[in-house]
């Protein structure tokens, strides 16, 4: 698919609001193929906006989106999304494997049923995540860490070039947090793109190979080691650009 | 009496052609308002049902006005068009002003439906004569149907049944994960869009037999109660559909019984029974069933606060094949005498104790039960008071209720982490009594 001179995600100057309040402004970066990358900023700093917006989930202001040097419609297949675990109702009536299967939907034609090869690789999916065992429990029986990894299952289902993880630590018991990162190298070994939102400053710089330091707009991305120091965290984390907030507000009042 | 007997029997022999052609009706359009309701139910859009329903009332009376006769396509379509206004009222709202969601569907509720029936007012001063089918979609009126009328309204729902069958799997997903569907390419809008437009469809059909007022109980409650029996999707779809179909049977025949009573009323006790004996009889979520769930934990919290006073008692006499009375071991918790007697029922028959007029003595195996319990105990006052710094006299009330929750995984990773230890932060002994790795 990619070749090696097109980045699998080119964000080009994006500004992204929310309700017509910019929260990112002017984004810009290409992300190199293969790479364990870990998005980390503070709380509203728009690092869910940011893959969000990159999904085609949010409507962007200005700037674009190219994977692997197209428009998203014509290669959602190579990009896999984890949402956050709280976006959706776990009492809804599903068990592991339906969630799981949910993610083959997408290529099989609106009115489709799965064949017995989505089933295959949805167990399959299921199994590589540890929780091949529970595939017919009700999804409000697991516990918050299966349930990510069910989450997880799904994204892997979808076999795409890049992975779009959304805050995929969080909350999760010591045997799912070693089940990700067994995945995520997994996905690496494999030349896959992950992106992974991660709120944990002791860990970060132990499991990904390239940081990027966000707080409404791009601080700094680039390999670990050059990124995560301490200067860039105190000014990414060092409170809100206050020229930047008022200014937003004085924008979504103003439309 | 005898004339009730009468008429039940003409109604469910299906003898009459008219009856068979309102049985067919009532049962069509409940079971496709209680299958599209299954969702609405799930997607938390319960309340936007009423509120569709009551803003269909408008739409009937200007559709009225408009054709100048009662013709019931026209009215569907009035109905249909000011229900799917009255949605995007609810939605333009929450979206350019700062009112939530729920005064909005109020305030669109009340408006449309003081307009509705402000209009049927108007119709009905007018004098004209044919007006007289309007009232009845206020309350609704079952045994009205028409054969024509059912021909259209059974084609609606048979159309919307379909779809939602065929259809199954994508509007599964975009209730389930809308973020994911539409990241994975599927059209959610698109679906959302033909979603909605059936509930509108499915609650505009039903108007004329249940009426605008009561429309929303038909289509949420089945939903409601089916999901009390069952935790798969396809199976909870299925059974509201059956609800709202017996619902819809049931008020036919109560209004073929009475013709001049409104339906929807009837329609609304008979779902609501429904409802209650599911919320009531249904196994795992129904209330009884988790009532006598918590009933047997409560009865096992009992049971080994019993079995670990006679181990302490033990303890203290260093011998544990004493008697005891039943005041040595109450000492100052608060069971009842009754909860306290069915406790000591059971220990008995199992052999855990044995009885003897009035005392009790632990029995091997209740000796081991009871250490076991104790030791829970005192490993966990010993973890709260080592890890979380918690002053001795702090833990005793936490372990109390945690010994008895705690799984034998647990026990193993806690004896672990404390390094198998002697004693409690009270030096009291942990006792080895059965302990894993203990002879």
């Amino acid at each position: 698919m990619g070749t090696a001179a097109v980045a699998p995600i080119e964000v080009h100057d994006l500004t992204v609001a929310y309700r017509k309040k910019p929260v990112l402004w002017d984004i810009d970066f290409d992300l190199p193929e293969g790479a364990l990358i870990g998005l980390v900023g503070p709380n509203g700093a728009g690092k869910s906006t940011l893959i969000k917006a990159i999904m085609g989930l949010l409507p962007v202001l200005s700037g674009y989106v190219r994977i692997y040097g197209q428009p998203l419609e014509k290669q959602r297949e190579l990009v896999g999304y984890v949402p956050q675990r709280e976006t959706v109702d776990w009492d809804f009536p599903v068990d592991a494997l339906d969630v799981v299967t949910m993610g083959r939907y997408g290529r099989m034609g609106l009115f489709a049923r799965p064949s017995k090869r989505d089933k295959e690789i949805a167990m399959a999916c299921l199994d590589k995540v540890g929780m091949a065992d529970y595939a017919t429990r009700q999804i409000s029986q697991l516990s918050g860490g299966q349930q990510q990894r069910v989450f997880l299952a799904r994204a892997l289902t979808q076999d795409a070039s890049i992975y779009l993880m959304d805050e995929p630590f969080a909350g999760v018991d010591a045997a799912t947090e070693a089940a990700i990162i067994t995945l995520l190298k997994d996905l690496k070994s494999k030349q896959k793109t992950v992106v992974v939102v991660h709120h944990d400053l002791n860990t970060a710089e132990e499991y990904f190979d390239y940081i990027m330091l966000l707080n409404m707009r791009l601080v700094k991305f680039g390999p670990t080691a050059e990124v995560f120091t301490p200067e860039n965290l105190r000014i990414t984390y060092g409170g809100k650009l206050q020229l930047l907030s008022q200014a937003a507000e004085k924008i979504a009042r103003q439309g | 009496m005898g004339e009730f007997w009468d008429l039940t029997i003409r109604f469910f022999s299906l003898a009459d052609g008219n009856v068979r052609w309102v049985v067919a009706g009532a049962i069509l359009l409940g079971a496709s308002a209680g299958a599209l309701g299954a969702f609405a139910y799930l997607q938390r859009r319960s309340l936007l049902g009423d509120a569709l329903s009551h803003a269909a009332l408008p739409g009937v009376g200007v559709a009225f006005l408009v054709v100048g006769y009662k013709s019931l396509p026209a009215l569907l379509i009035g109905a249909a068009a000011s229900g799917w206004l009255g949605a995007l009222a609810v939605n333009a709202i929450t979206k350019y002003s700062k009112i939530k969601q729920d005064a909005a569907l109020g305030i669109v509720l009340t408006v449309f439906f003081g307009l509705g029936v402000v209009i049927l007012t108007h119709i009905q001063k007018s004098g004209a004569g044919t007006q007289a089918g309007l009232d009845k979609f206020l309350f609704g009126q079952a045994a009205a149907l028409g054969s024509g009328d059912v021909a259209l309204l059974g084609s609606v729902a048979v159309i919307l049944l379909t779809i939602l069958v065929v259809g199954f799997r994508s509007f599964k997903l975009i209730s389930f994960d809308s973020g994911f569907a539409t990241s994975a390419g599927v059209p959610t809008g698109l679906l959302q869009f033909l979603l909605t437009t059936m509930i509108v469809a499915a609650v505009t059909i039903g108007l004329q037999a249940v009426g605008v007022v009561l429309m929303a109980a038909l289509l949420i409650t089945p939903a409601a109660a089916a999901r009390q029996w069952t935790d798969r999707l396809s199976l909870m779809v299925l059974l509201s559909a059956l609800f709202g179909a017996l619902a819809g049977l049931l008020g036919a025949w109560v209004s073929f019984l009475a013709p001049r009573l409104p339906t929807g009323p009837w329609v609304v006790v008979i779902v609501s029974f429904i409802f209650l004996v599911s919320i009531l009889f249904a196994p795992k979520r129904g209330i009884i069933s988790r009532l006598r769930q918590h009933r047997h934990g409560r009865g096992k919290i009992v049971r080994e606060h019993i079995l670990k006073a006679l181990y302490k008692l033990g303890e203290q006499d260093e011998n544990w094949s004493g008697r005891y009375g039943i005041s040595q071991i109450e000492q100052a918790w608060s069971f009842s005498h009754r909860e306290l007697n069915a406790a000591l029922r059971y220990l008995d028959r199992r052999d855990f104790i044995q009885r003897d007029n009035g005392s009790f003595m632990l029995t091997e195996d209740g000796v081991v039960e009871g250490a076991r319990v104790l030791r829970r105990h005192r490993l966990w006052e010993l973890y709260l008071t080592t890890y979380l710094d918690l002053p001795g006299d702090h833990v005793h009330r936490d372990a109390d209720e945690f010994e008895h929750v705690m799984t034998p995984e647990m026990e193993a990773q806690l004896e672990e982490l404390l390094d198998r230890p002697e004693y409690d932060p009270h030096h009291q002994a942990i006792p080895n009594i059965g302990r894993e790795g203990t002879q």
